[in-house]
């Protein structure tokens, strides 16, 4: 009897690691994601260039926040070109792709995301000589993409465009500056279909921004429905005298959620905020 | 044979399961739901719903948290009454007041809502019917939400015979949909999920529109005031200051957080938990409060 008692618990333990991989199970990267945005690149899992922060638990899966924390400074002879953000198991797992520049500062950035399920959240990051660093964060949540459109769309449809720029006050000259943009946009994903009464979205966000500081180009984003309503980014810029920070976005409206094939091309919006370091 | 008979007498009992009723003022029935997340054990059946008898016909108000309860809300109607339901009235779009919807849904019988909630539905119901079955163990289909006949957005007076009730469509609150009974007979106030009593309020509409509705209710005068969970309230507006302090609570930290330039991560580890003892489910639906709070008041001018 024992016996039998000691075998269920080895048994069990055995079975706890094999647990463990079915929840994070990583196949969507493996044998899809990977391919498809680094075929035949060579990609080192590492925290040390950038690591990646996001709640173990999202309490509201259609707004998980993120954050990407850089691990070196941004200077001419070595930088960070780009970060690629993907949910492993989301309906559409492009979360955005992510340029920065030296004049950047610091490539950190911090984002709202909708989760779908448990999956992995992933960046990518590529640097000026070609190299690829990947951090990843499991987080437990369910149904972002698919949640109801925003609390109150009436509202959010009131405010569609608005641009708000929130600099940290203490800035230095010629250091980088945390800068937050917020963007009023429902970013409609198009899965929150109507059974009941044919009231069908389309999906309808933002696919491309770009901000500069005194037109040299700070950060520039390709980014799609995994982004929440009202995209809210926080990056660094290096302010090194007056000027006029910029952002430069548009929208677009997609047939399917899943599909980027059939679009048709949005409005285009402009904000700007005047610096003084 | 005799098998067959007994398990179709227990299919029929399991159907019909007595559903627990209190009259709270003359002719006005409700059942109260237990403070506990909607789950694969109590099928969604959480909230407070009921109805209200006239002289000629019976309103349902709200109509549970799974097709089965509503179908023995219809059965505690028939043993208290035998006067026939006209109308059913939807408090909001939340899975655990209308998803005995269906077992209403017969010619005679007209679906009253707010002017947003077929919309809402709309949005919702691919999502619900995925959660239901998902974390409810409770199969839905997009037949299960039905949107309302009559559209309330001004204050429509219905008659049940010698009976009036007055529906109020509100501003974003709770929810963008809420709607509010008041039956004149009894000076009751149905508020459902408006009045949230020990169960922590969950906003999934607007905070600042909550607050300024229950500011401008706690001026008027209510014999009896029902919540959407918890008990019947009788010292109005007493009962609701732990509900309004917690909202104000809320807006006030979090827009100083705002006003310094801090993040919602930091806003969802600091605001509001010196209401933490205050609530059943505190833990389940604080900090989502403080994220759809966050991300109202952050566009504020």
């Amino acid at each position: 009897m024992k016996n039998i008692i000691i075998k269920l618990w080895v048994f069990a333990l055995l079975m706890l690691p094999l647990l463990a991989t079915a929840a994070k199970d990583e196949t969507q990267w493996n044998k899809v994601l990977k391919k498809q945005y680094f075929s035949g690149k060579t990609i080192k899992e590492s925290n040390d260039i950038i690591e990646i922060d996001a709640p173990y638990r999202a309490e509201d899966p259609a707004l998980v926040p993120i954050k990407i924390i850089s691990k070196i400074k941004q200077t001419k002879d070595l930088y960070i070109k780009k970060i690629i953000v993907l949910v492993d198991k989301n309906p559409f797992p492009f979360v955005g792709e992510f340029g920065f520049t030296p004049e950047t500062g610091k490539a950190d950035l911090a984002m709202r995301v909708r989760v779908n399920t448990y999956s992995y959240i992933r960046a990518i990051a590529e640097m000026n000589n070609g190299q690829l660093y990947m951090t990843k964060k499991f987080v437990k949540a369910s149904g972002g993409c698919s949640a109801p459109i925003g609390a109150d769309l009436d509202a959010a449809m009131k405010r569609l465009g608005k641009v708000k720029f929130k600099l940290n006050k203490n800035s230095k000259l010629g250091e980088p500056l945390q800068t937050q943009l917020l963007i009023s946009h429902p970013n409609i994903t198009g899965m929150q279909m109507d059974q009941v009464t044919r009231f069908v979205k389309k999906s309808h966000f933002i696919d491309q921004l770009k901000v500069t500081f005194d037109d040299k180009l700070v950060l520039t984003a390709k980014i799609d429905i995994a982004i929440s309503a009202d995209p809210n980014f926080r990056f660094y810029f290096v302010p090194n005298k007056k000027g006029v920070l910029k952002a430069e976005f548009s929208d677009v409206s997609c047939e399917s959620p899943t599909s980027r094939s059939m679009c048709s091309k949005g409005k285009e919006y402009s904000s700007t905020y005047q610096v003084n370091p | 044979m005799k098998i067959v008979f007994i398990l179709l007498l227990s299919l029929i009992t399991q159907l019909a399961y007595a559903l627990s009723i209190k009259e709270v003022a003359s002719g006005v029935y409700v059942h109260f739901g237990k403070h506990e997340l909607p789950n694969k054990t109590n099928h969604g059946a959480i909230a407070n719903f009921g109805f209200i008898i006239g002289e000629s016909c019976v309103a349902v108000i709200d109509t549970g948290g799974n097709p089965k309860q509503g179908y023995a809300l219809k059965k505690a109607i028939e043993r208290t009454t035998d006067k026939p339901v006209c109308y059913v009235i939807n408090t909001h779009v939340h899975p655990d007041h209308i998803y005995g919807n269906i077992a209403f849904k017969q010619p005679g019988v007209k679906f009253i809502g707010h002017n947003k909630l077929a919309r809402a539905m709309a949005t919702r119901a691919a999502y619900y019917i995925d959660k239901a079955d998902e974390q409810l163990n409770v199969k839905l289909t997009a037949n299960n939400f039905i949107a309302p006949d009559t559209e309330v957005t001004k204050p429509l007076t219905i008659d049940l015979g010698g009976r009036k009730l007055t529906l109020t469509a509100h501003p974003t609150a709770h929810t963008d949909n809420d709607l509010t009974v008041f039956d004149l007979n009894t000076n009751t106030l149905w508020m459902s999920d408006l009045l949230f009593i020990e169960h922590i309020p969950v906003i999934d509409g607007s905070l600042k529109g909550w607050l300024s509705e229950l500011k401008r209710l706690e001026k008027l005068d209510y014999q009896f005031v029902i919540p959407g969970h918890g008990p019947v309230v009788t010292d109005w507006p007493k009962s609701m200051q732990p509900e309004k302090q917690y909202l104000q609570l809320l807006l006030t930290d979090i827009r100083k957080m705002i006003a310094q330039g801090l993040f919602i991560e930091q806003a969802i580890k600091q605001v509001g938990y010196s209401e933490r003892k205050k609530w059943k489910l505190f833990d389940q639906f604080h900090k989502r409060n403080v994220t759809t709070a966050f991300a109202e008041l952050e566009w504020e001018d």
